[in-house]
């Protein structure tokens, strides 16, 4: 099956206004030498087939297990309407807003987009989003750079593995100073990072909650950085800044994030969202598109694209990052989602979660063999200690029908035992009771 | 129309949340939490609703408006493959389930989505291997690029810098430096459209780490002096790039990988028919030769014996990761399955219609409008208004007045390389009635140019706003309400 309108007819009309005789005239410009030594592919399919054959494979992958895996990416309740505004194909089937006057749904979007992200994150300024939570720190690492002509950069070993790898990976052949530090399962260890701060550091990145679940106040780090001249980068979860000291409240100069818990499906990696908030200074120094508002040649109202001169299709291999596109329709999504929480309703989510997160610590704690670590405030994600194997007890936890985690020991050499618990407001009392139950016959059996 | 910000109404609520069965955690201190109010928006759902209704009214897409933006293939996106997307199987399946069990026995379905479209990919363009993982274009290239890094570091080649065509899109220049490579420029034949041997040859040496092509290229002419191209890299161990931007002229006539080129990156979002999005979620694929195959991302799918498939991460000599998974999985899915409904032939069909329609237009518009390559094009072609400027009409007045007629302009302005330059590309899925529609509102701007030029300059009318002023919004940096 294909999609295509011409009959065979209309064909034969069109090559002649071409004035050649057959569709391989057209070709004529690929000298035989050149033609494929094989296309071998399967033959097409009717979409009833092809719906029936993606049927079959999304059955065979396992969402049916009750799950308390996050560590980082988390399955949040979407209302309906997230959904039902996205797939309006005036916004999944337009391209890049190059053309103003056609596209001001988009801009607009972009626009509020970017000033949900501000308010959030009590930031100046955002960018219309990058691909994802790891490449947004990479681009503010890259911005700190810019801005401090600096080139160590300073990790703290709570942020997110994933994005810490990406961040290497991208900067493997540029000559950036990474120092990471070495950490335990549990809240941030200040006198080991703030060792690693001096006055050539660019850019100290840190996150909050961290990878482990604990919320920290950082503005000590921030002061520090500040006094060496380094910029402060936070990475956040958007949904726990409705309710936890923001980047903004503790001074950082950029924010970034995985936006995925805003309306985002997991959806087995993507695509996501990497929202990036910096204050107003560095605004020249983002990557990105961002809409601004302005007016047209009758005085009214309208959106544009705005300060393109950074970007890669004006400045090319000067431009400050290669990033073309944004994700507008994952950012479209965010916005839909938090249009529709409201202030109360996403406060209420991040409490709910919360809140539940707070009632299973509690309720595993009574697990005897199970240790809870217990190092300042936690969110929605805690660690435990379990008295064998994460990876082993996640194997028989699958069997009792959950996903009981995130073993650390997948990225800390020496957490093995640490399992990473994870709770959204989709989980009830009930299913974290059955949890713990089976935790606890896994643990004594 | 108003900014949402100023609908909101205090109380007003638009999602229903379940009640907590838990009971509250004791508040946290007010050292770790948030001070200030948080400012949303209190709307109902219909508020909500209504607002982006009517904000999508304010948007050309390619199911309302023809879209002939050149170099972006905004071909039809088949509903069927949304509807796929949506599967609860793939769009609520956490990224880290593999890992609990067996490195990816939960998710059987998913692993085999990535192994059969690398496949695919590898049979489409004549490559070895594949990566999923590069989550647009734009990441391809670095993708490629970081590739080409670990690649000469590993044969101790010193190579510095990383050669560009003139008429290239800025997305390679940009990716080449952001890998950390100095960017020379490769000057066109004018006459023949071709990069210039002469000036190439020139600039290759032993500090060339690469070369990157787009063929055909942007000014839509097929570079047939490719093998001799290929022959002169070589020489120098300069690995080829190949830009897939524009594959949708070529599948089942052309296959980079059969010609050298040791580096591909397809655009799944626009040969393989995923949705734009307005500006993304695109994805970026990677295909390399054998003998690159060990620097691709990690993680890797491979299938064992019992055919089941596995996530593989024992690579040592990879670029490690450029996506926190697997790429933009629901993007893929979409594009696997569009490969799978056309099938060889439909493939094949796809470029021959895109070539043709793009063909149709040109020798439909050359007599009116300047064409520096009339005899013929491959996906798209490029015209100029340079004819009209004598009447001080430019292309971005006939892309406005485009757009008054129905149609969403055509690229404007690239390649670089051509003054004035209309890029069009009507892709392989729009019918002959519509290009007709098309052509005679170009031959009537035309002829408008002529007769009326200031009609023109004062487009559009016919939107919601007319002509912006971006150095205001430059200059006064509005980008928050």
């Amino acid at each position: 099956m294909t999609y295509i309108a011409n009959t065979d007819k209309q064909r034969a009309e069109m090559l002649e206004r071409c004035g050649v005789s057959s569709m391989e005239d057209l070709f004529r410009a690929i000298p035989a030498s050149l033609k494929p030594k094989s296309f071998d592919l399967p033959e097409g399919m009717a979409e009833l087939e092809v719906f029936a054959h993606f049927e079959k494979l999304a059955g065979r992958n396992h969402t049916d297990l009750v799950t308390f895996l996050g560590a980082g990416f988390y399955d949040h309740f979407i209302p309906a309407a997230v959904d039902a505004i996205a797939g309006r194909s005036e916004f999944y089937t337009a391209y890049t807003p190059y053309q103003a006057e056609l596209s001001q749904g988009t801009l607009q979007a972009i626009y509020e987009y970017q000033t949900y992200i501000c308010r959030l994150t009590e930031m100046d300024v955002s960018n219309a989003s990058v691909y994802d939570g790891g490449t947004a720190l990479y681009e503010a690492c890259q911005m700190a750079i810019a801005a401090t002509g600096r080139r160590k950069v300073v990790v703290d070993g709570g942020v997110n593995p994933i994005h810490r790898k990406m961040v290497h990976s991208f900067a493997k052949n540029l000559a950036i100073d990474f120092s990471e530090t070495e950490v335990g399962p549990r809240r941030m260890e200040r006198k080991k990072l703030s060792d690693l701060i001096d006055r050539s550091t660019a850019a100290v990145v840190l996150q909050n909650p961290n990878f482990f679940g604990v919320i920290d106040d950082q503005s000590d780090i921030v002061k520090l950085c500040h006094e060496k001249g380094a910029l402060a980068i936070q990475s956040v979860n958007p949904i726990a800044c409705a309710i936890i000291k923001t980047p903004g409240e503790m001074g950082f100069d950029i924010a970034t994030g995985e936006g995925q818990p805003l309306g985002l499906p997991v959806s087995f990696g993507g695509p996501y969202l990497g929202f990036m908030a910096a204050r107003r200074s560095l605004v020249r120094k983002m990557p990105g598109r961002i809409a601004g508002r302005t007016v047209d040649v009758h005085g009214q109202e309208g959106f544009v694209l705005t300060l393109q001169a950074r970007e890669q299709h004006i400045r090319r291999e000067k431009a400050t990052s290669n990033i073309c596109t944004n994700q507008a329709l994952c950012a479209l999504r965010a916005h839909i989602y938090l249009s529709l929480l409201g202030t109360e309703g996403l406060k209420q989510v991040a409490r709910i979660c919360r809140d539940k997160a707070h009632y299973a610590k509690q309720r595993l704690k009574r697990i005897s063999g199970i240790e809870v670590i217990e190092s300042g405030p936690t969110f929605n994600e805690f660690t435990i200690r379990l008295p064998f194997g994460a990876s082993e007890c996640i194997d028989l936890m699958i069997e009792k029908g959950f996903a009981a985690g995130f073993p650390l020991g997948r990225y800390y050499p020496g957490l093995d035992n640490y399992l990473l618990v994870a709770l959204t407001e989709k989980r009830t009392k009930y299913e974290i009771g059955w949890f713990a139950e089976a935790l606890e016959s896994v643990i004594c059996r | 129309m108003s900014i949402i910000f100023e609908k909101t109404v205090a109380g007003r609520r638009g999602a229903r949340l379940s009640k907590s069965d838990v009971p509250p955690a004791e508040p946290i201190e007010a050292r770790y939490s948030r001070s200030s109010a948080l400012q949303l928006c209190e709307l109902s759902e219909l508020d909500v609703v209504r607002h982006f209704t009517e904000l999508s009214r304010r948007n050309f897409g390619v199911d309302t408006n023809f879209y002939p933006l050149g170099s972006c293939t905004m071909k039809y996106n088949p509903k069927v493959f949304e509807k796929i997307a949506h599967l609860k199987g793939f769009f609520s399946l956490h990224p880290l389930l593999p890992q609990l069990r067996g490195a990816g026995l939960l998710t059987q379905g998913a692993l085999a989505v990535i192994y059969e479209l690398e496949k695919l990919l590898c049979e489409i363009t004549g490559m070895d291997a594949f990566t999923l993982h590069p989550m647009a274009g734009a990441q391809g290239e670095l993708t490629g690029m970081l590739i080409v890094a670990a690649y000469h570091k590993y044969k101790n080649n010193r190579k510095t810098e990383v050669l560009i065509p003139d008429e290239a899109h800025g997305t390679n220049p940009s990716s080449a430096a952001t890998a950390g490579y100095h960017v020379r420029e490769v000057a066109t034949n004018r006459k023949t459209g071709f990069i210039d041997l002469q000036a190439l040859e020139s600039a290759m040496g032993e500090h060339t780490a690469a070369l990157m092509l787009t063929n055909p290229n942007t000014l839509g002419i097929f570079v047939s002096n490719i093998e001799e191209i290929a022959k002169l890299a070589k020489k120098h161990d300069c690995l080829l790039y190949y830009d897939g931007a524009n594959l949708n002229a070529v599948l089942g006539r052309f296959r980079p990988g059969d010609v050298f080129f040791d580096i591909v990156h397809v655009n799944l979002h626009k040969t393989f028919a995923t949705p734009h999005g307005g500006g993304g979620p695109g994805a970026g694929p990677v295909g390399v030769r054998k003998n690159l195959e060990r620097f691709l991302p990690i993680s890797r799918v491979v299938k064992r014996d019992d055919n089941t498939y596995k996530l593989e991460y024992d690579y040592p000599d990879s670029i490690g990761y450029v996506a926190p998974f697997y790429g933009n999985f629901l993007v893929c899915l979409r594009a696997y399955a569009y490969i799978l409904t056309l099938g060889a032939q439909g493939l094949r069909r796809v470029s021959d219609n895109a070539v043709l329609n793009a063909n149709y237009i040109l020798h439909s518009l050359k007599d009116l409008f300047h064409a520096p390559y009339p005899d013929g094009c491959m996906h798209e072609c490029v015209l100029s208004a340079q004819k009209q400027t004598e009447r001080e009409i430019r292309a971005i007045d006939i892309a406005k007045a485009l757009i008054d007629e129905g149609f969403h302009p055509p690229t404007a302005y690239f390649p670089l390389i051509v003054k004035e330059a209309l890029m069009i590309e009507p892709t392989e899925t729009e019918s002959k009635e519509t290009l007709d529609a098309f052509i005679a509102a170009m031959r009537k701007i035309a002829e408008k140019a002529e007769t009326n030029p200031a009609e023109l300059r004062a487009a559009p009318r016919t939107t919601p706003v007319g002509r912006l002023d971006e150095t205001k919004a430059a200059r006064e940096m509005d980008i928050r309400y």
